[in-house]
């Protein structure tokens, strides 16, 4: 069944994968360069266990008011301002998928900020509450809600320990087609899967980090660069007492 | 001869019957007005967001599915306890039961972001979540109160009385218990993640079920003319006291627990000193006017014999348990979440603050509708099925007003 929501999914997006996909075919050389260790999955091939996408943030590096990677996610996922959606909902009723949140040390008074979003739980608790089995989590360790059978009852935000789920609070027009969204049910960061599956090797996040605090990669891949990078440095899960392991991982907390 | 009750439909053909189906179906209209307008627009006209996701329609539904367990122990006292004299109160307690849980669920149903797609939280089931097994308790008590009526009222079914009334009864202590799993298993918030919950819930459903129950059956005996005597006022309203006694009893283990340890303390801080609305909700609502006003009325030596007095402690168990719905259900989501210990956070996502929330009329609107579905339920079901008995006199009733006498219950309307 999982397998099926997933292709279902794919679906969706890989109609505009296709000509992308395409030229990686076409043109190898100059398409490896770009992807990296990531490389577009055919079509009849589901999410493989054998990776688990997630991000490496180095909060040391995030610069304070930077929101560059908020508004990357914004306007790849088409939301916020990257979307003329949501005008008649308040502020605390608008779809925030990344946040930049300040943390003062209450001792010391020193402040330092990171952003925050899904972080992609190898246990999710938004996944066991779900009573229809809309919020799911691939074989490759992202989770995300299936917009066909979200019922909207906002169970998995209650749940949630990251505060990372909106809820839509009107009709939506202005979507990506790589993005579906839709009033009454309950969206997240979704790791860019679009991306990720088409081949990107990374998300708009990291992308548009132009202080490098944001790496993405394959955890499952002792080599990847953001493996090498855990295995280097002191990193921490947020809430790791729940013990949900979490996909997005953080230094300098 | 032994005096036997007898249950009859209610004649329900004055203008004052009428009238009061007419105020239960308008409100429900109005509900169900208030839904098409939610549902219409979306949330985003509702006071909900992303900081408070479950608003005043949760404060509703579950008062109302845990009050409809509750109701269902007057019932369960007689059939599961054997204690004879709550036999004929059970038709009436089993009704409510079905009724009050019917409105809870019409809340429920309608607040969500797709009301539409109902079907599929019958059809995609995920047994990992608390929710998706209460979507199996509810239809399973329907069936279970359903049958347990059937059984009360036919004759050839009536041996069979307690077994299916233990039925019901395990069935409802399992209901109840999913509905504060709910909250008691979202680890997540410190106003929830407690298992003392689920049997706080169960306590309070007592309490709240009987509430509602002693003011329902007094306004039906009183409406109907039917006699309704002392003994089954005293009885109800003195097991009204213990079940008070009991939810004051969970409230401070729940809190004190909390309180032990320094992580709650902010949160503690909130609920009971500074938390502005909810903290007068929970001393002026939820412990004063639902927990020591109903108890001091009920034991009072004078006021406990007065009926309007008892009345007033009912109305009060019911508005005190609203105002503990609101405190526990909004209260725990307006109390930021501990996602960083040990910083001050703050973001454009409401991280670190008190989250507000000021309820729309269409979201009351859909609450009051809950309830007027199950009024409504239940005052036309009285007229078109003997549901009420004839006499709850104390001729019938207390076993010490003719020692010589039992009371024998009847299963059908004597037509005569």
């Amino acid at each position: 069944m999982n397998e099926q929501k997933i292709d279902q999914y794919r679906r969706d997006f890989f109609t505009k994968a296709t000509a992308t996909a395409a030229t990686g075919v076409i043109a190898p050389g100059v398409m490896l360069m770009q992807v990296g260790q990531a490389q577009a999955r055919p079509l009849d091939q589901a999410a493989s266990n054998k990776n688990r996408w997630g991000l490496l943030i180095d909060s040391n590096k995030c610069a304070d008011g930077c929101s560059d990677c908020v508004k990357a996610c914004e306007s790849e996922n088409a939301w916020g301002s990257g979307s003329t959606d949501e005008q008649k909902s308040d502020a605390g009723q608008k779809a925030q998928w990344i946040r930049t949140v300040t943390l003062k040390n209450k001792l010391t008074s020193k402040e330092h900020q990171l952003p925050m979003m899904c972080q992609h739980c190898e246990q999710p608790p938004c996944v066991d509450v779900c009573p229809t089995g809309a919020s799911f989590k691939r074989a490759d360790g992202i989770v995300l809600v299936d917009k066909h059978i979200c019922i909207g009852c906002r169970y998995c935000m209650m749940a949630c320990p990251y505060k990372a789920r909106s809820f839509i609070h009107e009709d939506l027009h202005d979507q990506s087609p790589d993005v579906p969204r839709g009033k009454g049910t309950v969206e997240s960061c979704t790791l860019c899967v679009h991306k990720i599956d088409r081949g990107d090797g990374t998300t708009a996040c990291a992308e548009a980090c132009t202080h490098q605090a944001i790496l993405f990669g394959d955890l499952n891949d002792p080599n990847s660069t953001i493996s090498i990078e855990m295995k280097k440095h002191a990193t921490t899960q947020i809430r790791a007492d729940l013990n949900l392991n979490t996909g997005v991982r953080y230094r300098g907390i | 001869m032994k005096p036997v009750v007898h249950y009859s439909a209610i004649e329900g053909r004055s203008l004052a019957f009428w009238g009061l189906l007419g105020t239960f179906g308008l409100f429900l209209v109005l509900g169900l007005g208030a839904v098409w307008v939610m549902e219409h627009n979306g949330h985003h006209v509702t006071g909900m967001n992303n900081q408070i996701i479950w608003g005043l329609p949760h404060v509703f539904a579950v008062f109302m599915i845990i009050a409809a367990s509750g109701i269902l122990n007057v019932a369960s006292i007689a059939s599961v306890f054997g204690k004879k004299m709550y036999k004929p109160l059970s038709r009436l307690s089993a009704l409510m039961a079905i009724a009050f849980l019917g409105g809870g669920l019409m809340v429920l149903m309608l607040d969500l972001g797709r009301p539409d797609r109902l079907v599929i939280a019958a059809t995609y089931l995920n047994p990992k979540s608390v929710f998706a097994w209460n979507i199996l308790l509810y239809p399973g008590f329907f069936a279970a109160v359903g049958a347990y009526i059937w059984f009360m009222m036919e004759r050839r079914m009536n041996r069979y009385t307690h077994q299916i009334g233990l039925f019901a009864f395990v069935w409802r202590l399992l209901l109840t218990t999913g509905t504060g799993s709910i909250f008691g298993f979202v680890v997540a918030r410190n106003g929830y993640d407690a298992a003392v919950l689920a049997p706080m819930f169960i306590i309070m459903s007592f309490g709240f079920g009987l509430a509602i129950y002693l003011l329902s059956l007094m306004a039906t005996c009183r409406w109907t003319g039917r006699e309704l005597g002392d003994s089954v006022v005293r009885q109800l309203k003195n097991l009204l006291g213990v079940f008070i006694a009991a939810m004051f009893y969970f409230v401070f283990v729940f809190h004190l627990t909390s309180l032990y340890g320094t992580e709650n303390h902010s949160f503690e801080n909130f609920i009971l000193v500074d938390g502005g609305l909810f903290t007068q909700l929970f001393w002026i609502g939820w412990v004063g006017v639902g927990l020591v006003l109903p108890l001091a009325i009920v034991y009072h030596p004078s006021m406990s014999k007065s009926r309007a007095w008892i009345g007033i402690a009912c109305a009060m168990v019911i508005a005190g348990g609203l105002a503990s719905m609101y405190v526990i259900i909004i209260g725990g989501q307006a109390f930021p979440m501990s996602i960083f210990p040990g910083f001050e956070v703050s973001s454009s996502f409401g991280d670190g603050q008190i989250a507000s929330y000021a309820p729309s009329i269409w979201e009351l609107g859909l609450g009051i509708g809950g309830i007027a579905l199950a009024l409504a339920m239940t005052t036309f079901a009285i007229k078109v099925l003997p549901f009420v008995p004839d006499s709850l006199s104390d001729e019938l009733m207390d076993p010490h007003y003719t020692p010589a006498k039992e009371v024998e219950v009847e299963a059908e309307t004597d037509a005569a």
